[in-house]
């Protein structure tokens, strides 16, 4: 064993690695975006939809969660061409980020629902409103209050997991990393420095969704 | 030449399940008793065993699984000859899954009411009986249903082991997909055997959910 480190080559290229890292985070805050609206709409279908709309859902969720995210990314990528829809690299795995997330999200969201109290729901019934403004205005701030850790927690596995969209060449953090290991041949320095900028990553996202939740659920209450 | 995908390129892909299932296994059973170790690691009364086997949980389950993956992968090398895929992918997925298991069966074990513990300290049991004959049954009890869905999770994630080469379920579709270049009928049967492996255990869970899920009255 006369293994010698050298990071050298991994410092002289820290703004390819930055770079990947400003990538990665886009990336995976578009996803978070759309899955979140994803999965607003598939628990609104699950819970208020009629049968088929939730036959769908439940189709949607199962389907996705019970399929590893690296084969869906590979038959959004191989398969939608072929079925004549041209995407590049990174559309790809933006929308296979979108669909995954946007399925356990789903369960999520509609869990945050079902604890919605009916009374409530009632209430807002009675004062005359229309079941998608009782949706809109009673139930959906609190579920999403209720479930705002679960779902978030989600989101930082969805941006940890976004690594595996290199596989298809899409740029991100881990893409970076795979061209300077070509390039260097440093492929234990290159990781392990890596995986420090990923666990930066969620420790920063982790803090920012406790800054959202502060902003948006503790003084939302206090008003 | 373009290969057709016919029944031998399905038969191939569906005999590389064995290696999805060998990897699952030696990753679950490794992982559990790793698992079992940072659990009680992290309910112990010792400062410094519950801050070690905090860090472990959160730099496993704060890191991609496939750069955990590279690093065993490529740290293999460092230790002389290299590691082969399915020893580096066991070792990785091992390592991760005792993260996750530490930290569902921690809430597990931290779930049993004090007064269980307090009762079990007044009768005179010395903290391991303790653990041993009142905590950890109940636990278990608990930790059934959590421990399947993990388990849905450990299946799926042995398909990153296919980007370090090891040649299971997902590594055989883009083998196959290689040469047939029919996208749809190769990964769509590969999805189609992780939801059979996957689907009755989500469902298994989500039962026994229901029926061990609170805290036994």
């Amino acid at each position: 064993m006369h293994y010698v480190f050298q990071f050298g080559d991994v410092w002289a290229a820290w703004r390819d690695l930055l770079w990947g890292a400003w990538l990665t985070i886009q990336l995976s805050a578009a996803a978070m975006l759309l899955g979140l609206l994803v999965a607003v709409l598939g628990a609104l279908g699950k819970t208020m939809g009629p049968k088929p709309v939730r036959w769908t859902v439940d189709a949607y969720v199962e389907l996705i969660r019970n399929t590893p995210f690296l084969v869906q990314l590979f038959l959004i990528f191989f398969g939608l061409p072929r079925a004549g829809i041209m995407l590049s690299a990174n559309q790809a795995a933006l929308l296979a980020m979108v669909v995954n997330v946007g399925a356990y999200a789903t369960e999520i969201v509609r869990a945050g629902i079902e604890n919605i109290h009916r009374g409530q729901i009632e209430a807002g019934l009675a004062i005359g409103l229309r079941p998608l403004q009782v949706f809109r205005y009673i139930v959906l701030f609190p579920a999403l209050q209720t479930v705002y850790p679960a779902l978030t927690s989600q989101f930082i596995l969805l941006m940890l997991s976004s690594s595996v969209v290199s596989t298809i060449s899409a740029q991100e953090l881990t893409a970076s990393a795979n061209d300077l290991q070509a390039r260097t041949f440093r492929s234990f320095e290159i990781y392990l420095v890596v995986t420090v900028l990923y666990l930066a990553m969620s420790l920063m996202f982790s803090a920012a969704f406790g800054g959202i939740h502060r902003a948006v659920f503790v003084r939302g209450r206090r008003a | 030449m373009m290969r057709h995908f016919g029944p031998l390129e399905a038969w191939f892909i569906i005999t590389a399940v064995r290696w999805t299932l060998l990897l699952s296994a030696i990753a679950f059973i490794g992982g559990g008793l790793g698992g079992l170790l940072v659990a009680l690691a992290r309910t112990t009364a010792q400062r410094w065993l519950r801050t070690l086997a905090g860090g472990y949980i959160q730099i496993f389950q704060g890191t991609p699984l496939l750069m955990q993956l590279f690093l065993v992968f490529f740290g293999g090398n460092l230790i002389g000859s290299g590691l082969d895929p399915l020893t580096a992918a066991a070792v990785a997925l091992t390592l991760n899954a005792a993260a996750f298991l530490g930290e569902i069966w921690r809430g597990c074990i931290q779930a049993i009411p004090p007064g269980q513990w307090e009762a079990a300290t007044a009768i005179g049991l010395r903290p391991l009986q303790r653990m041993r004959h009142v905590i950890l049954p109940q636990a278990g009890k608990i930790a059934i249903a959590p421990t399947v869905g993990f388990l849905v999770l450990l299946l799926k994630s042995t398909s990153l082991a296919s980007i370090i080469g090891f040649v299971e379920i997902t590594r055989a579709g883009q083998i196959i997909n290689n040469v047939t270049f029919q996208p749809f009928p190769v990964f769509g049967l590969v999805a189609v055997i992780y939801f059979l492996l996957c689907w009755p255990l989500s469902f298994l869970s989500q039962r026994l959910e229901r029926r061990f899920g609170t805290v036994s009255r």
